[in-house]
């Protein structure tokens, strides 16, 4: 990799290295990990890969939860080959942070030290096999409509792996409106059961996309950059436009009493996100916040051990080469 | 055997080689999330999901040869303890890195042998379901010896782990090459595998695994038992309260 300090060039140098960076981005070219790259853009997208990576290691863990008690041989099946992909995201991820010049274990520590964040969404427990299904529809279908768009970033890596999780992801929605649509043909119990789910699920999977344009630290410069290529509320609107009709297909009701079609707008208005609560989650107060970075902390420790005895091999068995 | 008589015969082997891999997929199933690095919670997961798929094609077929309206899941979630044949190994809480690991090595090389003569059954259906099987046996075989050598041959303390659990898992073992009558049964007419015969093959191609990673599995001075008459441990009391609580608790419902 080659390595510029943006400190030893003048800020003449830096300047024409910055207009130069910013005509690639708006001639749609990707950065790749050897470009150079003002070092904002770097950190930015360091934080941003790792968050996605997070979430979608932490994410096995509500589902994890329900995999050893599935209420079919089928569901046990499936749910056990998503969560597996899930954690194959995160593969892909950490190594797209990794060209960036950050080790996995750099990123691990952040996780567990509480500076790098995961999606909140995460620190809601999972309660009821109907949460699978709320999990699945919801959340993955707004991950979805998030990743999508960041097809079309401007970082390279990132990009390219977009595209190969976006394909994986289709299949995971699919599985959880699958769970809702069978509960709701099902006994007066399972449909109480999908719709309690729906309305635990609903408006967290609204925050997922973070906060009002106008509100959001990151939103401007990402835009400008083309690390984001379309604005959270755009994206929470898209997300809102396809569910609506979804839920109403299998009978659900979004829990918004203020969910309705503006046919000037061509879009349905929806109620304000409580952003209150959505504070409450980010500063600790979610159900499970102490608890999904304790359990991964939990099973990093318990691997040391495990980790230790492949360096230990592997050193063992290229002295006995050398020899 | 009256040609009937086979059927409900088969039907109960088909269920044991079912109970086995339902069993032994759900402790596997319990490392998701709780790996020691991110490819290994995946590569533990990918074995789980080959167990929960082997014991589907296998209950299935039990249940089909069952008649009565039994499927897959009847038989999965609505027996209790004493009804389930699985071998006692599988049942066992999925310890440590080195227990997990040590139990799939032991089972692996068993379940290579077991599904290469499964393989050759008059029994169409099991002979089918044993090819699929035997390749996924391969590839864990391959990723659980060379697990058995890497903590062997790692540090002190992994040596120390890997000793232990193989101390823990010795008295297990016997039962997996016990035969009874059923078996033998099915044996004589060409359905079923001698499991008693695998015996010297699964012993030397163990030994010198573990010679290579400087551990050993001690003689077997103990051996429990029991898991083919329903004779089980505490632990799968627990493991089916947790497998069956969903259609436990709505009885009757579709999911």
């Amino acid at each position: 990799m080659i390595q510029f300090d943006s400190k030893e060039l003048s800020s003449s140098e830096l300047e024409g290295l910055n207009a130069h960076f910013q005509e690639r981005i708006d001639a749609e070219e990707k950065i790749e990990p050897k470009d150079w790259m003002p070092e904002k853009y770097r950190k930015n997208l360091i934080r941003q890969i790792s968050q996605h990576a997070h979430s979608e290691v932490i994410g096995m863990q509500p589902e994890g939860n329900w995999i050893t008690r599935a209420p079919t041989l089928h569901r046990k099946a499936v749910l056990l080959a998503k969560v597996q992909d899930e954690a194959g995201h995160g593969l892909y991820l950490y190594s797209s942070a990794e060209t960036m010049g950050i080790t996995r274990e750099e990123l691990i520590e952040s996780l567990h030290d509480g500076s790098a964040k995961y999606a909140q969404i995460f620190n809601y427990p999972t309660l009821s096999w109907a949460d699978m299904g709320a999990l699945g529809w919801l959340v993955d279908g707004a991950a979805i409509v998030n990743q999508v768009s960041l097809q079309r970033t401007s970082y390279g890596p990132y990009a390219r792996s977009m595209v190969r999780i976006c394909k994986e992801e289709s299949f995971h929605q699919r599985q959880g409106y699958h769970i809702l649509m069978t509960l709701m043909e099902g006994s007066a119990e399972q449909k109480a059961m999908a719709q309690d789910a729906v309305n635990r699920f609903w408006w967290p999977s609204l925050m997922m996309f973070g906060p009002h344009d106008a509100a959001s630290a990151h939103s401007a410069q990402s835009m400008k950059w083309k690390v984001k290529r379309q604005t959270n509320d755009e994206l929470r609107q898209k997300f809102v436009d396809q569910s609506v009709e979804q839920a109403k297909a299998i009978g659900l009701t979004l829990p918004d009493p203020d969910l309705v079609w503006n046919e000037e707008r061509g879009h349905f208005d929806f109620g304000e996100i409580d952003w209150a609560e959505f504070d409450r989650v980010v500063s600790g107060s979610g159900h499970c916040n102490r608890e999904r970075v304790a359990h991964h902390r939990r099973a990093h420790d318990e691997g040391s051990w495990v980790r230790d005895a492949i360096c230990a091999y592997e050193e063992k068995k290229r002295s006995r080469e050398v020899a | 055997m009256k040609e009937r008589d086979i059927d409900q015969t088969i039907s109960v082997y088909a269920l044991r080689l079912g109970d086995d891999a339902l069993i032994l997929g759900h402790r596997l199933s319990e490392w998701c999330s709780n790996g020691p690095f991110l490819e290994e919670d995946i590569a533990l997961t990918n074995v789980a999901l080959d167990y929960v798929g082997r014991a589907r094609n296998f209950l299935n077929y039990a249940a089909q040869l069952r008649g009565n309206g039994s499927t897959e899941d009847s038989l999965a979630y609505q027996r209790d303890c004493r009804d389930f044949t699985n071998f006692l190994m599988h049942e066992l809480p999925r310890g440590d890195f080195a227990f997990t690991l040590a139990r799939q090595y032991l089972l692996d090389e068993y379940e290579a042998l077991f599904l290469a003569e499964l393989l050759k059954s008059k029994d169409s259906d099991l002979a089918g379901i044993a090819a699929k099987s035997a390749k996924e046996t391969s590839y864990h075989l391959r990723r659980s010896r060379e697990w058995m050598l890497r903590l062997g041959g790692g540090t002190d303390e992994s040596h120390r782990r890997l000793q232990l659990a193989l101390d823990e898992l010795t008295g297990y073992t016997t039962e997996l090459f016990e035969m009874d009558d059923l078996e033998r049964d099915l044996c004589e007419i060409g359905v079923a595998v001698d499991r008693s015969a695998l015996f010297d093959r699964w012993f030397s191609a163990v030994s010198k695994t573990f010679a290579e990673a400087n551990v050993t599995l001690p003689p077997a001075s103990w051996a429990v038992k029991g898991g083919r008459i329903g004779f089980h441990t505490e632990h799968l009391g627990h493991l089916l309260a947790e497998l069956q609580y969903v259609q436990r608790a709505y009885p009757g419902c579709r999911w």
